[in-house]
C-alpha cells in the first residue's frame, strides 16, 4: 500500500524541516521525503495549503475498556482519537479489571489490534488495584505492552510507595505519570477552591491539593533519578514547582489540558455538570499561570485527560455527577484557535509539544517525526477550517463536553496511522 | 408592580426592585393570616408540590400554609418514604411528579444549583426552599422583611452575621440582599467556617464577635452544628461557644436597641444563650411568623394573576 502526500506544508520539528515537500509512504513507514516525488498509479493525496505534521500523541485518555464499555470502547475511543487528530493514545488503567496484570494489558492490545484505528498505548498501574500498596510486577507489564505507570486518580498516598515505585521504574527506563492531589485536602470538593465556590457555595478542592504532591514528587524525582510525568498541571503554584524542578537535575515532564487552559472556575455558576472535572477548572490568574508557561516552553506536552461518561450519568445533581470531560475530539482545534492562531504558540512549537515530545516521553523511537523509516503516522491540518463543536456528531460514545457550540478556526483535515487514511 | 420572573431561584439575580415588590406584596398578605378564616381564593385551582430532599420544620410547613391560605393545592413529597431510595434519579423524579399536573415546584436540596438544574428541564415555576450551602431566598426575605419591620428600613443598618458562614445559604442570601439594599454587613466566626476571601464580597469579615458586635443594630446567629467539629472546623463546642456564643454581656456591646435574629433551628446555649433567645430582644418567632406573608407574596407574585409569557 503506497501513499503520496504532494505540495503540503511539511513541519517536523523533529528535523526543524518547515517546508513545502512531498511524503511517499509504503507498507505503513515512510519512504521518500523530496520537494518533487512523481506519483506512478500511486494513490495520490493533495496537501496544498494544508499542514503536514508528524502524527499527535495523547499521553492521557480514558478509553473505559474492559468494563466501562456504556461509555466508551476501545473501538469508538480510536475513531474519536481519529476524528481528533490523534494517531497514537494512551490509555489510563482505571478500567474494570484494573490494568495491573498483563492479562489486561494484553486484552486491551488484543481489543486495540482488532478495533482501533488509532495506536493504543496502555499505561499500566504503579500499584495492584490502584490501592497505593503494592507496586505492580512493573517489567512483566512493560514486556506486554505498557509503555507507562500510573496511578492516575488514585495518586499514591504514601511517599515511600511512591518511592520504591519510583526506584524501580529506573530500572525499565519508564515514566511514572501522577494525578498530583492530595485526596486529604481535597476531600469531597468538586470544584476549585476559590471566589466562585464560596460563592456558589459548592464544597471546593484547594490549590494546595495539587501543590503539596507536585512538590513531593519533586523531591523523590530529584532523589530517585526516575522519570517523573506531571499529569494535567492546572495551578499557579504547581507552575512554579515544576519552574523550580526544571532548573534541577531532574527528568520531570509535565502536561496541560485543554480544558485548564481555555476555561475557568467562574464557568460552574452554570451548574453545569459537564464542567466537573478532575483537577477542576481553575482561576483566571492560573490560567494566565499556564498560559505563560506555556510561551515560556516549561510545560512539556499537551494531553486530553479524555474522560467520557454517558449523558445519564451526566444528567443529575453536580454532587452525584462523575468527574471528567470528553476530549479527543475537541483538543487539537481548541489548541489551534486559542494558541496557535492567536499567535501564543508558534506551529512548530505546538506540533513539538503534541507529537515529538510525547513520542520522546514515551520511549516511541519510530513516532513523533517525519523521517525516512519513521512510521506513516501523520495528522494533516488546516488552519483556516471553522468549525463548530457539536457534541451530537461526536465519534466517542459519550457527550460529556462543556465546548459545545464553540466556533473553532483550525482543525485536522485528515490522519493517517500506519500509512493508512483513518479519519479524512 | 410588574414582576417578571418565572422561577425563584436565588437573591444574587434578584433585581433590588423585585426584592422591594416581594417585601411589599408580604406587608399585604401578614393580615390574611389574623383573620378568623384565613383564606384567600387568588390560587385555588393551583397544584403545588413541596419538594423536600433534605428535613425541615419551618420552611417546608411555612410553604405549605402560605399555599393553602392563598386556596392552593399542595402536596408534600417526602424523601425518605419516595422512589428516590429505590435509586430514581431526581430527574425522573420531578418528571413524575411533574407530570401530575404541577404548577410551581418548592425544591429543598442538600445540593448546590438543584433549582437551577431542574429548572432547565421542567416547566413548572420553580422556587428555591435551599440548595446546600447556596442560597435560600425566601429566608433572605423574611428576614429583610423582619427586620424592615423593626427598623423601618434596611438601608444603612449594621448588620453582623455570626457563625459558620461558609456552609450557611441563609448567610449568603442574606449578604446578597441586604448589600443590594444598603445594609453594611460583617461576619463573625471561626477562620475555617469564614474565609477571608468572603471580603470580596463587600462585607467585612472579623475574628472577634466583642469587636464587631459594637454598633450593631441587628444581629443574626447561625446555627452551629456539631458534625463541623468532627472535621475540626473548630476544636469543641465549649470553645465555639466561649468565643462566639451570643451572651446577655456581648449583646450589650451592640446598640441599645440591636435586635437578635436566628433562622432556626436553634441550638440553646451553644451559639446564643437562652435567656437572650426568649428574650424581648428576640425576634425569632417574628421571623417564623413573617415567612408565611413573604411566602405567600413569592407564590402570588410567581404563580398569581394572568398567565406570562415568561422564559426567565
Amino acid at each position: 500500500m503506497r501513499l503520496l502526500i504532494k505540495n503540503g506544508r511539511v513541519i517536523d520539528p523533529a528535523s526543524h524541516v518547515d517546508e513545502t515537500l512531498d511524503i511517499l509512504i509504503d507498507r505503513g513507514k515512510i519512504t521518500e521525503i523530496k520537494p518533487k516525488i512523481e506519483g506512478d498509479g500511486t494513490k495520490i493525496i493533495d496537501a496544498s495549503r494544508l499542514v503536514v505534521a508528524p502524527g499527535f500523541i495523547d499521553m492521557h485518555a480514558h478509553l473505559r475498556e474492559p468494563g466501562q464499555e456504556e461509555k466508551e470502547t476501545i473501538k469508538t475511543g480510536s475513531l474519536a482519537a481519529a476524528k481528533g487528530g490523534f494517531t497514537s493514545i494512551a490509555c489510563m488503567p482505571n478500567t474494570a479489571p484494573v490494568n495491573d496484570s498483563r492479562g489486561v494489558t494484553e486484552l486491551i492490545i488484543s481489543e486495540a489490534k482488532r478495533n482501533a484505528v488509532v495506536n493504543i498505548l496502555p499505561i499500566a498501574a504503579v500499584t495492584r488495584g490502584l490501592r497505593g500498596e503494592e507496586i505492580t510486577d512493573m517489567a512483566d507489564l512493560r514486556d506486554a505492552g505498557a509503555i507507562a505507570f500510573s496511578d492516575d486518580g488514585h495518586p499514591i498516598e504514601n511517599s515511600l510507595v511512591m518511592r520504591r515505585a519510583l526506584e524501580y521504574s529506573r530500572l525499565l527506563d519508564v515514566p511514572i505519570i501522577d494525578h498530583c492531589e492530595d485526596r486529604n485536602l481535597s476531600a469531597e470538593g468538586i470544584m476549585h477552591e476559590g471566589k466562585t465556590s464560596l460563592k456558589l457555595g459548592i464544597k471546593a478542592i484547594p490549590a494546595s491539593s495539587e501543590e503539596i504532591l507536585v512538590a513531593r514528587d519533586i523531591i523523590l524525582a530529584k532523589e530517585t533519578r526516575a522519570k517523573v510525568h506531571i499529569a494535567h498541571l492546572s495551578v499557579k503554584g504547581a507552575v512554579d514547582l515544576l519552574k523550580f524542578a526544571k532548573q534541577q537535575d531532574t527528568k520531570i515532564t509535565a502536561e496541560i489540558t485543554p480544558h485548564h487552559l481555555f476555561l475557568t472556575d467562574a464557568s460552574l455558576e452554570s451548574f453545569d455538570t459537564n464542567l466537573k472535572v478532575n483537577p477542576p477548572l481553575r482561576s483566571e490568574q492560573d490560567v494566565e499561570a499556564l498560559i505563560d508557561a506555556i510561551r515560556e516552553g516549561w510545560i512539556d506536552t499537551f494531553a486530553t485527560d479524555h474522560a467520557p461518561h454517558t449523558p445519564d450519568e451526566k444528567d443529575v445533581e453536580l454532587d452525584k455527577a462523575p468527574f471528567g470531560i470528553n476530549g479527543l475530539e475537541t483538543a487539537v482545534p481548541l489548541l489551534l484557535d486559542k494558541l496557535v492562531n492567536k499567535n501564543i504558540l508558534p506551529l512548530d512549537k505546538f506540533i513539538a509539544m503534541i507529537s515529538t515530545i510525547p513520542a520522546k516521553i514515551l520511549g516511541l523511537k519510530n513516532k513523533g517525526k517525519i523521517s525516512v523509516g519513521a512510521d506513516a503516522d501523520l495528522t494533516i491540518l488546516k488552519l483556516q477550517k471553522e468549525v463548530i463543536i457539536d457534541t451530537s456528531r461526536f465519534l466517542s460514545k459519550s457527550r460529556n463536553s462543556p465546548f459545545h457550540g464553540w466556533k473553532l478556526k483550525g482543525a485536522p483535515v485528515m490522519t493517517i496511522v500506519g500509512g493508512k487514511i483513518v479519519y479524512s | 408592580m410588574p414582576f417578571d420572573h418565572k422561577h425563584l431561584l436565588g437573591i444574587e439575580f434578584l433585581p433590588k426592585k423585585d426584592i422591594l415588590t416581594i417585601l411589599d406584596t408580604a406587608e399585604s398578605f401578614v393580615e390574611i393570616s389574623t383573620r378568623e378564616v384565613k383564606k384567600v381564593p387568588i390560587l385555588r385551582g393551583k397544584t403545588i408540590i413541596n419538594l423536600f430532599f433534605e428535613p425541615s420544620t419551618r420552611t417546608r410547613s411555612s410553604f405549605e400554609l402560605a399555599a393553602k391560605r392563598l386556596s392552593a393545592d399542595i402536596i408534600n413529597f417526602n424523601r425518605q418514604f419516595s422512589s428516590v431510595v429505590k435509586g430514581e434519579t431526581l430527574k425522573d423524579t420531578v418528571l413524575n411528579l411533574e407530570s401530575m399536573q404541577s404548577d410551581a415546584l418548592i425544591i429543598r436540596h442538600n445540593c448546590p444549583g438543584v433549582p437551577h438544574y431542574i429548572s432547565t428541564f421542567c416547566r413548572s415555576h420553580v422556587i428555591n426552599a435551599g440548595d446546600g450551602a447556596h442560597e435560600h431566598p425566601t429566608q433572605a426575605l423574611l428576614d429583610a422583611f423582619t427586620i424592615r419591620q423593626q427598623k423601618k428600613k434596611l438601608e444603612g443598618l449594621k448588620i453582623l452575621i455570626v457563625g459558620d458562614i461558609l456552609h450557611s445559604r441563609v448567610a449568603r442570601s442574606n449578604i446578597f440582599l441586604l448589600s443590594k439594599m444598603g445594609a453594611e454587613i460583617a461576619c463573625v466566626g471561626p477562620p475555617a467556617l469564614l474565609p477571608e476571601e468572603f471580603k470580596e464580597f463587600g462585607i467585612a469579615c472579623d475574628y472577634d464577635l466583642d469587636r464587631a458586635i459594637q454598633g450593631a443594630d441587628v444581629i443574626m446567629m447561625l446555627r452551629i452544628q456539631s458534625e463541623r467539629q468532627q472535621k475540626n472546623l473548630f476544636p469543641s463546642l465549649r470553645e465555639y461557644k466561649d468565643i462566639f456564643s451570643l451572651t446577655p454581656k456581648r449583646f450589650r456591646r451592640a446598640k441599645r436597641n440591636a435586635i437578635i435574629m436566628h433562622p432556626g433551628p436553634i441550638n440553646r446555649g451553644v451559639e446564643i444563650s437562652a435567656d437572650l433567645a426568649d428574650s424581648a430582644k428576640s425576634v425569632i418567632l417574628r421571623q417564623v411568623e413573617n415567612g408565611i406573608a413573604v411566602r405567600m407574596a413569592v407564590l402570588y407574585l410567581l404563580l398569581g394573576g394572568k398567565e406570562r409569557e415568561t422564559t426567565d
